[in-house]
């Protein structure tokens, strides 16, 4: 990625972004559609777009979906 | 019917036989934390060893820190039972509790072991590096990154410009930063937030870049 699309993604706002109370308040539930390929981000459009975003909860976002799909195998 | 009894009626089995066995007392239920401890440590191992690239830890010091953090996950499950809706599975809502905790003890973790990073003193050599600006085509992007510095020293509030320094500038993890600022990850973030926002219209308003942020040309 170039500096120009990095800083475009670093600057994007989206104003669905629900912030991270919200996402990881509802966390386990999201994972477990997207485990399920069940339409996590048609569901939670605001939680998508946290992830997208936000450093810290998507690490938590790939921890527990790794979690559980390793529960699944 | 309490509430607990309640959410178990409408549950998977399995979620409901957990929830039956952490709140049936006596030896079943200590049997039960004891099992629900194993699988928290599984996860939280495996998950600082995901984490591990970035913790730059090995050995006992990794393992020493998943103890912590199931053991702390532990604590808040057995505590918080009672608030389970029985939105997604038992196990899954309880990983998150663990997830959580590896999270916070990461943000410590480098918190302690790199004190001397600088939270204050902006080093703006840094930002071209920061964003992958190539610097043998500098001449295209020095004006941009110019424009980007004046827009932080003269739009943003002197809370929003200290937490883009120190996230942007100077590399310092958002959650070791809520730790430095004693504040929580949602209003750090809120901060960056408005502050992207706020330099996004700063760069459109001064043709920067147009106003869907791509190039101009």
């Amino acid at each position: 990625m170039n500096g120009w699309a990095e800083l475009d993604r670093f600057l994007h706002t989206d104003p669905q972004d629900v912030g991270c109370d919200k996402a990881m308040a509802m966390l386990h539930v999201y994972v477990e559609l997207v485990a399920q390929e069940a339409g996590a981000e048609q569901r939670y459009p605001g939680i998508a777009a946290h992830l997208r975003a936000c450093g810290p909860c998507s690490e938590d976002f790939e921890g527990l979906l790794a979690a559980v799909c390793g529960q699944l195998d | 019917m309490d509430e607990i009894s309640a959410t178990r009626a409408c549950l998977d089995a399995e979620s409901g036989e957990w929830l039956r066995v952490l709140t049936c007392g006596g030896a079943e239920q200590e049997a039960a934390v004891g099992r629900l401890h194993g699988l928290l440590l599984r996860i939280a191992r495996n998950e600082v060893r995901r984490r591990g690239v970035q913790l730059r830890v090995t050995g006992p010091e990794l393992d020493d820190l998943a103890y912590q953090a199931a053991a702390d996950a532990l604590l808040a499950i057995t505590s918080k039972i009672g608030e389970f809706r029985g939105e997604s599975r038992f196990t899954t809502w309880a990983y998150k509790f663990v997830i959580l905790e590896v999270s916070v003890k990461v943000g410590r973790h480098f918190w302690r072991r790199c004190p001397a990073v600088p939270f204050e003193g902006a080093d703006w050599e840094r930002l071209p590096d920061r964003f992958g600006f190539d610097p043998a085509r500098e001449s295209e992007w020095r004006d941009l990154l110019a424009a980007l510095r004046r827009a932080v020293q003269e739009k943003l509030t002197e809370r929003q410009r200290r937490i883009f320094v120190a996230i942007v500038l100077n590399g310092v993890p958002l959650d070791a930063l809520v730790l430095q600022l004693g504040s929580n990850r949602n209003a750090i973030y809120k901060t960056m937030f408005e502050a992207r926002r706020k330099l996004r219209a700063a760069l459109v308003a001064n043709g920067y870049v147009d106003s869907d942020l791509s190039r101009r040309s």
